[in-house]
């Protein structure tokens, strides 16, 4: 099975905070990740691969700094990484991203199987899935909690929903987004991290991946970020004070007024 | 694209301090914009001395044939989502802005009375499609089914439910009409340009996003659950039906569900819930989470945890709240020995009322709580279910 996982280098969620003084995100400190979600899909990868035999490559859209998270990714025991970066992407919405990243997908040879992350967690808006599903003609299931089976080019899975999950066959070659409760991912190993240190990873621009410049960074985007704001600041909170009965008293009448009153 | 001016440009840094994106820096003592530049404006309306401008291909596209508010209208196991009121709700009020028709557009096997419950919750017309392929939700039969009405009616705005089926399916049909789509909206509104301004979350909530889509239709966007106001039902009033038919090849899935498992005692669906009192590794034990359970039952809410209760194994994984859980925006909010991690409190913070209980005054959960209770969650709470018992009897 040739599968091709795509992980994204975000900001680590923890430590982006708003600075309460300026208004502004403070970055001071904060470490670019690979997006955890998209740790779960590369190990799904892995582990498929251990089960059934084939390659995982890993691909990422971004800057040459992502080059440090598919180094990462090939110390945890995926086989091969592209990156594909050029100034030409800058300022790409999902549709531009979901191009760029087909692209460079379709140049990579025939696919069986494309595993995202459920969402990256700087945008959290969980469109790159299925968009990149459409775009290589593949169908797709999405927040992916389980792999119950490969059979005869169809594969088994538990989807979850709103009220619980679903279990649904796909054809193969198909897309996956997962969530975290698939798996556990394993650390990275001391072969993979020799691996990862000599492994020279690829550089793909736009010319490399035949790309219609249309199509591509902002004037291949739809959509325009046209503000950016804090949110509201919450109101000023009250502590409640006293004896523990008169606590639970106010607490009975806070909750009474706000759970039937609203 | 941003332009930067040189000459005027003094090196102050205003820019890279508020770039919300990393992606302008001074080097040399001049501004230089790096990729990550998403053309936000907020260096252009920092800069002091007027360096920085945005350049974008304004060129006016003829959008006009595009016409109406859509709502995709989520049904699912007999029950048409409390999601889809909502919207019906907000869609009203941008239909009557733009001065067109709102409707609804429902997949199903067997519509029944779906269709007038839409019209009372608002919609001026219903198109339906029932076919024993959308009896089950698929990404490709929905995705198609959509699609094609959408490419025969032409509506300049599609509206879904950020839900689990929203998320999965309306970026297909986006992506399929080569349109913008913005995810789980918190706001949106019509702007003086005509066009659809939707306003989102980024960054885990810590700040908020304005996204346009002015050279494209329709505008497309999804929206979180308990976010609109809908509108108060009305069985009398009158809208259109339209019965419509999708060829038979578009409805062919290559995917297929072969059973749907609902969970357990889950009745009530957390992100719809009016009160979610929530639990964390405070209560100790499983024991301890019954008491988050009494009280969640005593004020007709549902029960919501952190991360680390769900490891414990003290409640399911579908009770958890936060990032890699549900997002809730109950109208109360009770956090009992809930430290407030930014991953829990990302799922939880747009709650209207939050009380929170926690013997450390200084956890972070009081930072985003309106009503704050330092002390031992097993004698406050034991106590507060008791006197609402009284107040019951
Ligand atoms: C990538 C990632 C994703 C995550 N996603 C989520 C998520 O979706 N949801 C989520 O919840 N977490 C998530 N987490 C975990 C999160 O970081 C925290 O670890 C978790 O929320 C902590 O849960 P807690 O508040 O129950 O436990 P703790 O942090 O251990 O807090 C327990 C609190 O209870 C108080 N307490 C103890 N005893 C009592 C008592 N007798 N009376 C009153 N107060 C008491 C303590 O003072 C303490 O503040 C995620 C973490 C990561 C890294
Ligand atoms: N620039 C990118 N490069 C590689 N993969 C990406 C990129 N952006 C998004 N993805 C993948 O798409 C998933 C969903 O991302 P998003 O739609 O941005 O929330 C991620 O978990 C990744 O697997």
């Amino acid at each position: 099975m040739r599968i091709v996982v795509c992980i994204k280098q975000v900001p680590d969620a923890k430590d982006v905070r708003l600075d309460p003084v300026t208004n502004t995100l403070s970055r001071e400190g904060v470490k670019s990740v690979i997006n955890p979600y998209d740790r779960h899909a590369m190990e799904e990868g892995v582990r498929l691969k251990e089960q059934y035999g084939g390659t995982v490559t890993v691909v990422s859209m971004g800057p040459p700094q992502a080059k440090a998270i598919l180094q990462e990714a090939i110390s945890c025991g995926v086989d091969d990484a592209i990156l594909v970066s050029d100034r030409a992407f800058a300022g790409a919405d999902t549709l531009a991203t979901t191009y760029t990243l087909a692209q460079a997908i379709k140049k990579t040879g025939d696919v069986d199987l494309v595993i995202c992350g459920k969402q990256a967690t700087d945008g959290d808006t969980a469109q790159v899935g299925p968009g990149l599903a459409v775009r290589l003609g593949m169908p797709y299931v999405t927040c992916v909690k389980k792999i119950t089976g490969v059979k005869d080019k169809v594969m088994s899975v538990e989807r979850m929903m709103d009220d619980g999950y679903d279990e649904l066959e796909i054809d193969l070659p198909a897309l996956l987004t997962v969530v975290k409760e698939i798996n556990v991912p394993r650390f990275p190993s001391i072969r993979g991290l020799r691996k990862a240190k000599a492994f020279d990873i690829p550089s793909y621009t736009a010319t490399d991946i035949d790309a219609d410049p249309d199509q591509l960074g902002l004037g291949g985007s739809p959509t325009w970020v046209v503000k950016v704001f804090p949110p509201e600041p919450k109101g000023v909170r009250t502590m409640l004070e006293g004896s523990l009965d008169e606590i639970a008293e106010q607490l009975a009448d806070i909750l009474s007024d706000s759970a039937h009153g609203a | 694209m941003l332009i930067i001016d040189s000459e005027a440009c003094i090196g102050c840094g205003l820019c890279e301090d508020n770039c919300p994106f990393d992606a302008i820096h001074v080097e040399d003592g001049k501004a230089v914009v790096n990729e990550l530049c998403t053309l936000c404006g907020t260096c252009v309306d920092h800069c002091e001395v007027e360096a920085l401008s945005i350049e974008r291909d304004e060129e006016g596209v003829d959008l006009s044939a595009w016409k109406g508010i859509w709502v995709y209208a989520e049904y699912r196991n007999d029950k048409v989502a409390q999601v889809t009121k909502e919207l019906l709700g907000i869609g009203t009020e941008l239909a009557a802005q733009r001065g067109v028709a709102l409707s609804a557009v429902l997949l199903c096997g067997k519509a029944g009375d779906v269709p007038q419950q839409l019209i009372a919750a608002g919609a001026d017309k219903v198109y339906v499609v029932e076919d024993s392929a959308l009896v089950n939700f698929t990404d490709d039969a929905y995705g198609n089914a959509l699609e094609d009405l959408a490419r025969k009616y032409k509506p300049e705005v599609i509206l879904a439910g950020a839900t689990a089926i929203g998320r999965s399916f309306i970026p297909r049909v986006a992506t399929s009409l080569s349109t913008g789509l913005t995810a789980d909206c918190t706001n949106l509104a019509i702007g003086d340009d005509g066009h659809l301004h939707q306003t989102r979350p980024a960054f885990g909530g810590n700040i908020m996003a304005t996204i346009m889509c002015p050279k494209h239709r329709p505008q497309m966007s999804t929206v979180r659950p308990m976010v609109m106001k809908a509108n108060t039902p009305d069985a009398s009033r009158k809208g259109e039906v339209i019965a419509e038919t999708i060829a038979p090849a578009r409805l062919k899935s290559r995917s297929r569900v072969v059973r749907t498992v609902l969970s357990e005692g889950e009745q009530l669906n957390l992100s719809e819930a009016d009160v979610v009192v929530s639990g964390g590794r405070g209560l100790d034990n499983p024991a301890g989470f019954r008491l988050v359970e009494e009280l969640a039952t005593l004020l007709d809410g549902a029960v919501g945890a952190t991360r680390a209760a769900v490891d414990s194994g003290w409640i399911g994984y579908p009770h958890q709240v936060g990032q890699t859980g549900k997002t809730v925006a109950s109208k109360l909010y009770v956090a009992c020995g809930i430290s407030g991690a930014i991953q829990h409190v990302i799922g939880m913070k747009s709650s209207e009322t939050i009380v929170a209980i926690n013997r450390d005054p200084k956890a972070a959960i009081f930072d985003v709580a309106d009503y704050g209770v330092v002390g031992d969650l097993f004698e406050i709470l034991p106590r507060v279910i008791e006197k609402l018992k009284e107040r019951r009897s």
